[in-house]
């Protein structure tokens, strides 16, 4: 550990973070009278895929761990949901988000025991091999998890009333639009608590220099465990949100080049702050969106945005806008 | 008697291509301390291109109503591991430099953004169609074993594996140069002091790497077609291997091919369902009980 990367995660008060929360909130409100349904669902699918970054920028840019196997728990959330409609025939989406964070606190307890165990390239291959492991059982056991045809999960019913009879498209544009909306402001209210806790901020301190944060008593392996189960359990729960917007989960969800997409987004928006993993996951899914839509070539074009991102941006977009930001206060 | 025979071979066939692979990979990380995500699509880019060459090679025979020789298409197979090897002579200097001093998760990230491009390249100068070369594997032919009939052309195979593994044996304990890369791998600092060119070293060991996985996709490519995702798969056994045997060891990489040839080919056998699972769970537990794999260096 010779060279200590010290630099400072934000550090605002509430107050001004509502600054420019508050407005924000309000566009994301009102976006389903002004725009057309494909719109929303798009953001939908982006505000789903921020909690799940949201989640995974609890390891890698509070604790330092780079996990490259987060594509499990988001599965596990996934398929929770699917088996509970096969096999239960649930249709509730609270039952449906309990349910899959339960099975993720089961699953990343029991992985994350064995993964904090190490550091660095280690910790990020063993996630990788634990989370194939997952993904070559959803793969082959297709007479359970359906292989790759998958599962497919009807519209579920929000909060015990509301159901998608009649227009899929209307239902998931609005109702299902705004329950995702709750609950990514639920989960960035939580994660904001947690990571400006006591227990953030000895996280902070295991990532900028484990043996100092030793000797002041932090028991280190102990909080990368929690650290490692809240990390899952977001992203987990994006899973099920998830699902139900898609209609269907198949075990390509699984498989570790989705755990790239997740690192690939927090490292777009940029995991050295708070809000970095939730812009980059809303702009990947523009991103991907269009250049699939684009080109059949939108895989190579990702890869070439993320390589001259890496060289040029490291800090990401929001460190970027940050710093022009400062630079214009400036003068 | 002859079905264990036969699955012996099977286990060696897919060793040797396995090694090929990880060792690069290998030889890679314990010189460069780089884990190269993008390594598989440089075996993938071995298997097309050679199967690009001999392709062409034997339609441009027959088009002049002549059959393709064999020992003309043999000396062509190697074709696939230089054009690897160019490629990781270009990509080491351009793109890789710039990262040696910066943190872990940015190398990880460049050579994953890496993955995603060679994928495309891959498809958009052969498409999404299979390329083959089975010519080479037909013209082999076969040998009997007791009451059962095995490819001529997995024997080459699995001396290739084996005379690339003692080769690089040879050339990393008794050259000069293994001298000077052994020393770049234990302290890279003090061979720079002690008058190495580092940024030398590092642009051959990664080209030697990428000469290994281009060699493995060129000596299995006429025995399966080359396709598309071919290179992610490989990756990830490849992982496997070097997990088991210890990253930047080439002994283990050796130890950890044949595992994993073994199981699978056991596995294939007796438990298809969970052949992935247990492979990946072996790799697991090896990283659970000796972290650095059971060669590796803590």
């Amino acid at each position: 550990m010779s060279t200590v990367t010290t630099i400072a995660l934000e550090h605002r008060s509430p107050l001004r973070t509502l600054g420019w929360a508050g407005p924000a909130l309000v566009i994301l409100l009102a976006l389903p009278w002004v725009t057309e349904p494909y719109q929303t669902i798009l953001l939908a699918y982006g505000l789903v895929m921020g909690i799940a970054a949201l989640g995974f920028n609890l390891l890698l840019g509070y604790t330092g761990l780079l996990s490259f196997g987060h594509s499990a728990y988001f599965g596990v959330g996934a398929y929770s949901v699917a088996f509970m409609v096969k096999y239960l025939g649930v249709t509730s989406m609270e039952l449906f988000l309990a349910g899959s964070v339960v099975a993720c606190m089961i699953v990343t307890a029991v992985f994350g025991f064995a993964c904090v165990r190490y550091t660095r390239i280690f910790f990020g291959i063993l996630t990788m091999a634990l989370s194939q492991v997952l993904w070559s059982l959803a793969f082959k056991f297709f007479w359970v998890t359906g292989g790759t045809d998958g599962l497919r999960v009807p519209t579920p019913t929000l909060l015990g009333f509301i159901t998608g009879k009649g227009d899929k498209i209307a239902f998931l544009a609005t109702a299902y639009y705004y329950y995702v909306l709750g609950v990514f402001v639920l989960c960035v209210a939580v994660m904001w608590v947690i990571v400006n806790s006591p227990f953030g901020r000895a996280l902070q301190a295991i990532r900028d220099n484990e043996v100092r944060a030793e000797f002041v008593g932090i028991q280190i392996r102990q909080y990368r465990w929690v650290a490692f189960l809240v990390s899952g359990v977001f992203t987990g729960l994006a899973g099920a949100l998830w699902v139900p917007l898609n209609g269907l989960t198949t075990p390509d969800i699984m498989h570790w080049t989705f755990s790239g997409e997740i690192v690939f987004m927090t490292v777009l928006g940029g995991f050295r702050s708070f809000t970095g993993p939730i812009v980059g996951a809303i702009v990947f899914n523009y991103l991907k969106t269009y250049a699939i839509g684009y080109t059949v070539y939108w895989q190579g074009l990702l890869g070439l945005v993320l390589v001259i991102l890496v060289l040029s941006l490291p800090t990401g977009i929001v460190g970027m806008v940050e710093r022009l930001w400062a630079r214009w206060r400036a003068k | 008697m002859d079905t264990l025979v036969i699955h012996v071979l099977n286990s060696l066939l897919y060793a040797s291509v396995l090694f090929l692979i990880a060792g690069g990979l290998s030889l890679i990380y314990g010189v460069m301390r780089i884990v190269n995500l993008a390594h598989g699509n440089l075996y993938a880019f071995g298997a097309y291109v050679s199967a690009w060459v001999i392709g062409t090679q034997v339609a441009r025979l027959q088009a002049g109503g002549r059959e393709p020789s064999i020992p003309l298409l043999l000396v062509l197979l190697p074709a696939g591991a230089l054009a690897a090897a160019a490629v990781g002579a270009l990509l080491e200097p351009t793109l890789l430099r710039p990262f040696y001093k910066r943190a872990e998760e940015y190398q990880l990230l460049v050579t994953f953004g890496l993955l995603m491009i060679l994928d495309d390249v891959i498809r958009f100068l052969w498409g999404p169609y299979p390329l083959s070369a089975s010519v080479l594997f037909e013209n082999f032919g076969s040998v009997t074993i007791g009451e059962s009939i095995y490819p001529t052309y997995n024997f080459l195979v699995i001396a290739v594996g084996g005379l690339a593994a003692a080769f690089l044996w040879a050339f990393i304990y008794k050259t000069r140069f293994g001298v000077v890369l052994r020393a770049t791998s234990q302290d890279m600092r003090m061979s720079s002091a002690l008058g190495v060119n580092v940024n030398r070293v590092y642009v051959q060991a990664f080209t030697l790497g990428c000469l290994m996985a281009g060699l493995g996709g060129a000596i299995i490519v006429p025995s399966q077609s080359a396709v598309l995702g071919m290179g992610v798969d490989a990756l990830i056994l490849s992982f496997i291997v070097v997990v088991v045997g210890g990253l930047g060891s080439l002994e283990g990489a050796l130890l950890g091919a044949l595992i994993v040839g073994f199981v699978r080919e056991a596995g294939i056998r007796y438990f298809p369902e969970i052949e992935l699972a247990v492979l990946y769970l072996i790799a697991a537990v090896v990283l659970l009980i000796r972290p650095a794999g059971l060669f590796g260096r803590a």
